[in-house]
């Protein structure tokens, strides 16, 4: 069965390719919007580090994990593919479990790889850069995980953006708070292991409680429809 | 040969006073069944009466009811068909049959898709095939199932004449072999050896 689910999801992932490269393109042109608008707090200065950077670069990931949410389980649920997971499957909670690693990998892992071009746009210290990708990779974890919740309960709505927004952007704080500090430590040349011990935490914690939320949610979905 | 389990076959599903529930309100006035292999059941009711809901609750999709209900893992086909368009049939196929962890190999799989009349289209993606086309694929998938009770809602839509017929066959043929099938319905399917089980919709609105 997670073979066969794993299969799925993969070529689901090659065919619809615009699931991956949307947020991407979304992230980017954020980024560039931010450069363009304000190019002074954004110095590229080898000597100095930018103040603000990393809580811009933090939070358009937050924003661009939100859009890639909204349609995380949206097709399962119009093609039926989800009720007949939960009515088929053994065990549906496997099931979640990879949907929820897959819409990691096609989003926060991409943006780790990301990070030398976002960071080099948004002047932060090439010193920073290895603690940055290190915090993205331990705190994306938590924001597919805790938004795969806000994702399961909105799905059956025509428009559940904005409310996915507000169920999941507070879910995402504690993340946003140490991602960030991460990489202002980073810059200054302070020790990080706080905040990877910190993120860690955080991602275990949503990893052991988000998919049988998740169940929950997509139960209740499928039921109000 | 005779064994105790011919002689009383253990039924595939037992519902006792079972009532579905919409918000609060009751769909239709409890009723009990018992379903046992080689049974086809044809679900009827107006719209509204609660078929669909009656089903998805035996399939375990549905929450709200009073009563209570045993049942095997059971194969349910709603409106929905649960076919990735992004997904060939083949593929699709492949799925269902880890999902319900049944041996498949490429040849049956084929074959299924074969007596569905739909194997010119086994290499195409489901989203460019016709709705009618995507229910024949869906039955390929009953033929591969090992699942024994069949919930089908309203499987007749989209179908042509020809798969009309086809679909009797086959679910005829899984009542033979030791299956049953609940199969709601407004125009009846052609299949011998049928009961039917009429759903009232709860004129009262019973508030529970």
């Amino acid at each position: 069965m997670i073979r066969a689910a794993l299969v799925r999801e993969w070529q689901v992932l090659l065919r619809g390719r615009g699931t991956v490269i949307n947020p991407i393109a979304f992230l980017l042109l954020t980024t560039t919007l931010f450069v363009i608008a304000a190019p002074d707090a954004m110095t590229t200065a080898a000597d100095q580090s930018s103040a603000v950077a990393p809580g811009v670069l933090w939070s358009l990931v937050l924003l661009t994990q939100l859009l890639a949410l909204d349609s995380m389980y949206r097709r399962d649920f119009d093609s039926g593919v989800l009720e007949q997971t939960l009515v088929g499957a053994q065990v549906p909670f496997v099931a979640v479990l990879i949907r929820i690693f897959m819409q990691w990998l096609s989003t926060g892992f991409i943006m780790v790889g990301l990070v030398p071009l976002l960071g080099l746009m948004l002047g932060l210290s090439s010193q920073a850069l290895p603690a940055t990708a290190l915090a993205l990779l331990l705190g994306t974890p938590a924001l597919s995980l805790l938004g795969s919740i806000g994702a399961s309960v909105t799905v059956g709505f025509n428009r559940g953006g904005v409310i996915l927004a507000l169920l999941v952007l507070p879910l995402f704080l504690p993340t946003l708070v140490f991602g960030a500090d991460m990489v202002i430590s980073a810059q200054a040349g302070r020790s990080v292991m706080p905040q990877v011990y910190a993120l860690s935490l955080i991602s275990l914690v949503a990893l052991a409680l988000a998919p049988f939320a998740t169940l929950a949610g997509l139960k209740i979905s499928l039921e109000m429809q | 040969m005779i064994d105790g389990a011919t002689l009383t076959p253990q039924p595939l599903l037992h519902a006792t006073a079972l009532s579905c529930e919409r918000g609060g309100q009751r769909l239709f006035s409890p009723l009990s069944l018992s379903v046992l292999p080689g049974d086809y059941i044809e679900l009827i009711g107006e719209n509204g009466s609660g078929k669909s809901t009656l089903l998805r609750t035996l399939a375990g999709l549905h929450s709200q009811f009073t009563g209570e209900y045993r049942s095997q893992d059971a194969l349910y086909q709603g409106h929905r068909l649960g076919l990735d368009g992004l997904l060939t049939p083949l593929e699709n196929l492949a799925w269902f049959a880890g999902l319900e962890d049944c041996p498949s190999d490429r040849e049956t799989t084929l074959d299924a898709l074969d007596r569905a009349g739909v194997l010119v289209k086994a290499y195409s993606l489901c989203s460019a095939m016709s709705a009618g086309q995507q229910r024949r694929v869906a039955m390929a998938r009953w033929l591969l199932s090992s699942r024994k009770l069949w919930l089908l809602d309203e499987p007749l839509t989209a179908l042509d004449a020809s798969a009309q017929g086809l679909l009797g066959e086959i679910i005829a043929e899984h009542c033979a072999s030791g299956g049953a099938a609940i199969c709601a319905t407004h125009n009846p399917i052609d299949i011998s050896n049928k009961s039917e089980l009429i759903l009232q919709a709860d004129k009262l609105g019973a508030r529970s």
